[in-house]
């Protein structure tokens, strides 16, 4: 049983890759560890459930990774990605870090799977988990347990006692009841405020009620609120997410990965007036499909339909959802609730502007269109080989980058720029201070691990102290 | 409809179907044995790819512990479970004579009988052979067993029984094989048959991935593992006891009860405690399993599979112990009732999982040499 009334060293609200961590590093440094996790047990993990790879820098390939991947290039890729919003000093001391995570999370249990070769072309740069996110979860979770931290589901924390910047206790629902825990110290890893649609709408208006929420319903965002309403210090803006277009018939928490959609390669991409909105072969994956989310939530009703035909249908993996198929453009734009005439005209315009070219999905091929905006300026087919198909999709939201400002000892930074004194920050929580925008595959989880090794190392000092 | 999906024949595989998509989709999982990566060969699965999938998997259980859309999740996604369905289903599927497929479904039951029935048919057999009072006779020395039943009317009787179980099985593996699908150019050698040999032997896929399997929770224990190994080759050291012994009754004109150093002795003793004390794990771990991985409507003919193996192995032993004794009589025809109703059942029950399993085991090693891996 655990007590709940005795004053533990490090509290850690969160139960996914961060939280996790976190309470093992605290505990193999000495301190006596308590994880509130607010979800039931079988959704323990957020969004870490969820979760594939993880981005960790290299100096030569190993069993798991088929190149080295060095510290600058990882730097260079976050530039790119972000356009320059990242806090340089933070973002390289993550990925000089992150070096040492290949070996550490091996340590708490996690395996990696063997470079399978092809995957995703990310076989160089991240580390895969054996079994995916919830197979790592399983394990950080089993040696927790071995390590004898306290660990309890259902463990929503509604309110936090802070005063100038120190964490006095936290209190819990349970059963019904409140209950005050202490700590000497703080770990929140609670993850970023996706689940939270009013918050969502706040920023952007009505617009957020169409999205989907790729993970976990749990990440409401509420130890956020309260730490930025406790005089922590905000990074990020509050628009800034991960995002991509994934099935519209998806639910609205919880899809996961197989509801995403990347085949506008082989067709195009209309809004629900029937009009094209951007050009579908601007680039190739993952640049494509890390931007699609955000143009679909700047369409009208934040919905669009990527359109193809029959003569592709084996060239993509049969989806969750079976595309929408008519024999005619006309009753395809029927089953869609799109004006017939609109979906033909759009239709008829594209194929009339396909250029003769080779087409090669692994490359920028020659495949484009002339004469028409905007352009599809690489893999533009016809598309006439009925029966018409069509993938209708919205935005699937992954996750938010507004957190709380942390310095390099994953410790938050208060309003007024002082440290606070003992509360620390993993994971999206403060994704926000490496993350300004964009994204590059597996730095979700590089984040929580990093922060969240480094925030239990700290918070169990701090508890000594 | 251009979706290329097939139709498929029971519910069950159209479960599968849907998962192996689902599945498809994710890949989450593709480390962990050989189910995934041979279902990502595919992209639209058969009746008979389905068929191959679920007798590919050796139920270890991890991708339900891994899985994030298991239930409570609304996708509802339990690949153990499914498979283990659609495996029991299509052992039944290939049964020869088709006539007898629903043997499995009732296969506790059936097994129960057939071994009450032979056991008694080889008491009074026994009697009936010779006067009542050699059955609880003491009998020892060379021939002691052939007072109660000449050798040559043993021999006959088990070599039918055992030349039915093969023929049955035979044609039920031809059936799956041919319906697994077998594109040109996909005919084995022996290079996969040997691949198969050592992944079957090894268990190498009972395995989570390399922490063992799942059994009552998501904390995986390697057990299963060792009480299958204790229980295969236990039977496997038997059946060469039994095999030498014939040797040398014909070859070496040397008659059973042998002396306790000797090979048949040495070998089926060892083979008896195997057989005695892997059934009893296999059994003690099923009783524990989280009933969400396992086919719960099989599990009668699991156990009966399982306890008939037991007594096989427990009653061989009492024989050798009280082989001196007048117990030897009775024992000896409780031991042979068993066997012979072991052999008789053998296409109908559990059994035939390793006949499929190593199928497709073949196939797969065949299809992973096919792509150059
Ligand atoms: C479909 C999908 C796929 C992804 N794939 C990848 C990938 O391959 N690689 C990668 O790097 N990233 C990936 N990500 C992003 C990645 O999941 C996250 O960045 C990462 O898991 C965040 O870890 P975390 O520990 O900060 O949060 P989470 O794992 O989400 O954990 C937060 C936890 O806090 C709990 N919580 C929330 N509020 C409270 C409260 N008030 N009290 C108590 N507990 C609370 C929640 O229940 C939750 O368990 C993916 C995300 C999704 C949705
Ligand atoms: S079992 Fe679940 S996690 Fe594994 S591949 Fe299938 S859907 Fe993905
Ligand atoms: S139960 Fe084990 S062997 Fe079967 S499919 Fe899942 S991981 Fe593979």
């Amino acid at each position: 049983m655990v007590d709940l009334s005795r004053k533990y060293d490090v509290l850690v609200i969160g139960g996914g890759n961060a939280a996790l961590c976190a309470a093992i590093s605290a505990r193999r440094a000495g301190a006596s560890v308590l994880v509130l996790e607010g979800a039931p047990k079988f959704y323990r993990g957020g969004n870490t459930r969820h979760t594939r790879n993880m981005r960790c820098a290299h100096d030569a390939a190993t069993e798991i990774l088929t190149g080295p991947y060095t510290e600058d290039e990882f730097f260079e890729d976050l530039l790119r990605v972000t356009g320059g919003q990242t806090d340089e000093d933070l973002a390289r001391f993550m990925i000089h870090e992150s070096k040492e995570m290949l070996t550490w999370i091996v340590e708490q249990g996690v395996r990696w799977q063997p470079s399978l070769g092809g995957t995703l072309s990310l076989g160089r740069t991240n580390s895969f988990f054996l079994g995916g996110g919830r197979a790592m979860l399983n394990a950080l979770y089993l040696t927790a347990e071995q390590l004898g931290i306290d660990i309890l589901y259902d463990a929503e924390v509604t309110s936090l006692d802070i005063r100038d910047g120190m964490f006095l206790s936290a209190t819990l629902k349970r059963d019904g009841k409140d209950i005050a825990i202490r700590a000497s110290a703080l770990v929140a890893a609670a993850g970023g405020f996706e689940a939270n649609i009013d918050w969502l709408r706040e920023s952007w208006g009505p617009a957020a009620d169409n999205f989907l929420i790729r993970g976990t319903p749990y990440n409401r965002g509420s130890i956020l609120k309260m730490l930025l309403g406790k005089g922590v210090q905000s990074i990020g803006d509050p628009t800034q997410c991960h995002a991509v277009a994934i099935d519209a018939r998806a639910p609205k928490f919880d899809g996961g990965i197989i509801t995403r959609h990347d085949s506008d390669v082989f067709g195009i991409d209309v809004n629900k007036h029937a009009q094209r909105f951007y050009d579908e072969g601007e680039d190739i994956w993952p640049k494509r499909y890390a931007i699609w989310g955000r143009l679909v939530a700047a369409q009208p009703d934040q919905i669009a339909y990527i359109i193809f035909d029959s003569s592709v249908v084996t060239s993509f993996m049969p989806t969750l959802f079976p595309p929408i198929a008519g024999n005619t453009v006309a009753e395809l734009a029927q089953k869609l609730e799109l004006d017939p005439a609109a979906l033909a005209k759009t239709m008829a315009e594209f194929n009339a502007a396909v250029r003769p070219g080779t087409f090669d999905h692994t490359i920028l091929d020659d495949c484009r269109t002339e004469g028409i905006t905007p352009p599809k300026t690489h893999w533009a087919r016809k598309i006439d080989a009925p029966p018409y198909l069509a993938y209708p999709v919205r935005p699937g939201i992954t996750f938010t980058y507004l957190g709380t400002r942390v310095n390099r000892q994953a410790r938050m930074v208060m309003a007024d720029g002082k440290p606070a004194a003992n509360m620390f920050a993993a994971g999206e929580i403060m994704a926000g201070n490496v993350l300004g925008q964009g994204y590059a595959a597996g730095m979700g989880m590089t984040i929580g691990s990093v922060f969240g090794r480094v925030a239990g190392r700290e918070a169990a000092a701090n508890a000594r102290n | 409809m251009t979706d290329l999906s097939h139709p498929h024949s029971s519910n069950t595989l159209r479960e599968t179907d849907r998962l192996m998509t689902v599945c498809n989709s994710c890949r989450y999982c593709e480390g962990l044995c050989a189910v995934f990566p041979a279902m990502e060969m595919r992209r639209a699965f058969s009746d008979g790819d389905l068929n191959y999938l679920a007798n590919l998997c050796h139920a270890c259980g991890a991708c339900y512990a891994d899985c994030q859309f298991a239930p409570p999740h609304e996708f509802n996604v339990n690949v153990p479970q499914t498979l283990a369905i659609a495996r029991a289903e299509s052992y039944a599927h290939y049964a020869w004579p088709p006539g007898l497929s629903g043997l499995f479904a009732r296969n506790g039951l059936v097994i129960s009988l057939i071994a009450a029935l032979s056991v008694a048919a080889f008491v009074f057999g026994f009697a009936a052979f010779t006067d009542p009072a050699v059955l609880y006779g003491v009998h020892t020395g060379p021939g002691a067993f052939y007072k109660l039943m000449p050798h040559n009317a043993m021999a006959v009787l088990f070599s039918a029984a055992f030349l039915y179980a093969i023929v049955a099985l035979v044609m039920g593996v031809h059936a799956f094989w041919r319906n697994i699908g077998e594109p040109v150019g996909m005919t084995t050698g022996p290079r996969a048959l040997l691949q198969a040999l050592r992944d079957a032997g090894e268990l190498r896929y009972l395995h989570g991935g390399g922490v063992g399997c799942y059994n009552e929770d998501e904390r995986p224990t390697d057990r299963r593992k060792l009480y299958h190994h204790l229980t295969f080759y236990g039977f496997l050291l038997c059946f060469a006891a039994t095999s030498v012994a014939t040797l040398y009754h014909y070859l070496l004109a040397r008659e059973a009860p042998y002396p306790w150093w000797d090979l048949p002795v040495v070998l089926g003793t060892l083979g008896g405690l195997g057989l005695v004390i892997g059934p009893i794990g296999l059994l003690v771990a099923k009783t524990a399993r989280d009933p969400a991985l396992v086919d719960k409507q099989r599990m009668g003919m699991d156990v009966a599979f399982i306890i008939m193996l037991w007594l096989t192995g427990a009653t061989g032993l009492l024989l050798l112990v009280l082989r001196a004794t007048a117990a030897m009589g009775p024992l000896l025809a409780l031991h042979l009732g068993v066997v012979f109703a072991l052999f008789l059942t053998m296409p109908y029950g559990k059994f035939v999982h390793g006949i499929y399993r190593y199928a497709a085991l073949v196939r797969y090693a065949r299809e992973r040499q096919m792509m150059g891996g």
